[in-house]
């Protein structure tokens, strides 16, 4: 297992790029520890692909290096380089048994016959897959497949990271959670570095010690995923974590003071803004982001009128109107929800001004 | 105008791909084919649309029987998972192409376009080609062509399936204003329960080619008439342990014991299966009847603002899912409580004998 570094990272698939939307990765630096367990997480489009092909080989970047474990990896091709890929479709030779299959790798390079047996029962233990073992893989639905896609990189002990391309796209979605919390059962039991990229957040923080946020080739936030819900550093963040995102309403600070309309709210960080700082007048302005868990019905507050009830089940998703603005709250299941007008209290402490985008530290900037 | 399946079947081969179906969807109604991939959605979808011919049954449509009348004779519109549009036509030469083939007057065709794209926020994009679109753009580009022909069923099978995340969420939120005000039919094709109770309307539950229920979609989800009813609805899937029952209180295997409330009192005494849903089984004690139980943790997924724990109660894998970080460690016992208010109880066929606090905060 490796510790990963990329340095002074960046990436164009144009030959001469000139403007920053020639690039496709901006300039990134990114320190992995050895046996941690990665997502890459961001919408179509946002490079996380293109970092994870520089990463296993399949891409040389533009510029930078990648390193594993203190070695410059870079000029080396995905084969030398000891990786496992698992990617969106299965990679399956339809003809062998699923032992074949498993045992492939290790045959590959000459490992004895016993040793081969012993790794391939271990590792079909551990994905469930003890009864197929003699069964041709054609046979097998496509989450069996993914398990032997995922099989032949486990099975091979000098893997340096395992990286996964979307991995769950093609399985069924009442088995995804079940192949989910196998692969973060096995980071845990195997201790591999592993590096997922997916656009779909409960993958990426479910599995992940820590996620790479990214938006239009950039890294707008590195955290756990508690980091990342509890303290988004960025509108985006806060928008793209969680299922609804946080609501973002512009605001005023006046002497410390933030307001919302004509509402005075309570938050984390907004004594510490000041003009001048940082300038409001640039584009973006200042706005409140507050999550819709960290919300509730009170009796005073801000005053609002229900427009919506949605039912998810566990919660209730109420998206009411503030003056010209939406905001959304949940409400979980079984508690009463006001029919008409009704008032909102923010929990101050998850209650945070941005400006242009980014969170105002909460103690003031030198 | 409603749509009726009278006894719908499709036999291929030796196989029953949809065992005889009787249904009927209201104008104006939203209506959600939910279940698993190959549980028939699609094929009862095809049906339906004339898109397929019945083996056994009959179609019928606004009072008149439409078995047999193939999809380019009946006024029906499908969208895709897979956005299909027309590659070297504009997005409002896509969008216009139905009205075209209808040889629709140009002045018209102008305006009713127009009102479809600003209706899908399409309308800085008309002069642009599919390829120099987003994902969700060339999918609200397809929606788009298949809502201006203003056609009586809508059909569309799982449209959301191949877009981002977060781009689900938004497109979910403005489809049911799309059919706000038409009256025409909408059946809405998906493998998960909770868009289905995201959209409200009326659910049919699938499974195996039979439709296992059909009714509002809230009613379903808090009385589901059987136990693959219930598991169909539910993702994560529901907990389910078998229970005894004797005189006023219930036992579920080795030292768990409630006593039971009004309504299962009444139940016969004997052996039940009870189903409870994975928000009912928490790390506190919560709800109006939490019992505590013991599990073994396999692992615990943490998202940041839930925790969904899977763990082995008494030999069944369990799910909890809950708010809040809860990180339990792998092969650690947890103490959890389950709300057994809120159990649903099953007979020996499976049926529903009794739904937990069904009427509260229905």
């Amino acid at each position: 297992m490796a510790k990963i570094i990329l340095d002074d990272l960046r990436h164009s698939y144009v030959a001469n790029p000139v403007s920053d939307a020639d690039w496709a990765l901006k300039q990134l630096d990114i320190a992995w520890d050895d046996g941690g367990a990665y997502a890459l997480l961001g919408p179509s489009g946002c490079g996380k692909t293109t970092l994870l092909n520089i990463i296993s080989g399949l891409l040389r970047p533009t510029r930078g290096r990648v390193i594993f474990d203190g070695k410059d990896v870079t000029d080396l091709a995905p084969d030398q380089r000891h990786i496992a890929q698992v990617f969106q479709f299965p990679v399956v030779y339809d003809t062998m048994t699923v032992y074949d299959n498993l045992a492939f790798p290790l045959r590959n390079r000459g490992v004895a016959e016993a040793v081969v047996d012993t790794r391939v029962r271990t590792i079909a233990d551990m994905l469930d897959l003890t009864a197929t073992l003699d069964r041709r893989a054609s046979g097998l639905t496509a989450d069996g497949k993914q398990k032997i896609s995922l099989g032949r990189g486990l099975v091979r002990e000098d893997v340096n990271v395992i990286m996964f391309d979307e991995p769950l796209t093609v399985i069924d979605p009442h088995l995804k959670w079940q192949l989910r919390s196998k692969l973060k059962e096995l980071h845990q039991r195997v201790g591999a570095t592993m590096i997922y990229v997916t656009h779909d957040q409960t993958e990426a923080l479910t599995f992940a010690d820590q996620v790479v946020v990214m938006k239009d080739g950039e890294v707008v936030q590195i955290g756990t995923p508690v980091d990342l819900f509890e303290r988004p550093q960025h509108v985006f963040v806060g928008h793209f974590i969680g299922s609804p995102g946080m609501n973002v309403l512009p605001c005023s600070v006046d002497n410390g003071q933030v307001r919302i309309g004509g509402c005075a709210i309570e938050t984390a960080n907004g004594a510490a803004w000041s003009a001048g700082a940082g300038s409001a007048d640039r584009p973006g302005g200042l706005e409140l982001g507050i999550r819709p868990e960290f919300i509730h019905f009170a009796e005073d507050g801000v005053p609002v009128t229900v427009t919506k009830v949605t039912d998810v089940g566990r919660f209730k998703i109420v998206s009411t109107r503030f003056e010209e603005h939406a905001i959304k709250l949940l409400v979980t299941d079984g508690q009463p929800i006001p029919t008409e007008s009704a008032h909102l209290a923010f929990d101050r402490n998850q209650a945070r001004v941005y400006e242009n985008g980014w969170v105002v530290p909460a103690e003031a900037a030198a | 105008m409603s749509l009726e399946l009278k006894s719908v079947s499709k036999r291929v081969g030796a196989d029953m791909h949809i065992h005889p179906t009787s249904l009927v969807f209201e104008a104006g109604s939203f209506n959600i084919l939910l279940g698993t991939t190959l549980a028939g959605k699609t094929t009862l979808m095809q049906l339906a649309a004339g898109l397929e011919r019945p083996t056994g049954g009959e179609v019928w449509f606004d009072g008149r029987n439409v078995t047999g009348v193939p999809v380019q004779k009946r006024n029906v519109s499908m969208v895709y998972q897979q956005f299909i549009n027309y590659p070297n036509f504009s997005v409002f030469e896509n969008i216009a192409s139905p009205l075209r083939v209808a040889r629709v007057a140009e002045d018209e065709i102008k305006q009713r376009v127009h009102a479809i794209a600003d209706l899908l926020r399409l309308t800085p994009m008309l002069r642009r080609n599919p390829s120099e679109l987003s994902g969700g753009q060339q999918q609200r580009t397809a929606m788009a062509r298949a809502l201006v022909k203003d056609a009586d069923l809508v059909l569309l099978d799982e449209p959301l399936a191949n877009l981002d995340f977060k781009l689900r969420e938004e497109l979910r939120d403005e489809l049911p204003k799309l059919f706000a005000d038409r009256n025409c039919v909408v059946v809405y094709a998906t493998t998960e329960p909770a868009e289905a109770l995201m959209f409200a309307g009326h659910t049919a539950t699938l499974f195996e080619g039979r439709v296992t229920q059909f009714g509002r979609t809230e009613d379903i989800y808090r009385e589901p008439r059987d136990l693959v009813s219930a598991r169909v609805f539910s993702d994560p899937p529901i907990n389910v342990a078998r229970v005894v029952k004797s005189g006023s209180s219930i036992a579920m295997g080795q030292g768990v014991e409630w006593q039971a409330g009004d309504g299962i009192r009444s139940m016969a005494d004997g052996e039940y299966m009870f189903a409870i849903r994975p928000h009912h089984v928490a790390p506190k004690a919560a709800g109006s009847q939490p019992v505590a139980i013991a599990g073994k943790v396999h692992v615990t997924e943490l998202s940041g603002s839930e925790s969904v724990i899977h763990f082995d109660f008494q030999g069944n894998s369990w799910v909890s899912q809950t708010p809040g970080i809860h990180p339990f460690e792998v092969g650690s016992t947890a103490a959890l409580f389950v709300d057994v208010s809120r159990g649903l109880y099953f007979d020996g066929d499976r049926n529903l004998v009794h739904a937990g606090l069904a009427q509260v905060g229905a």
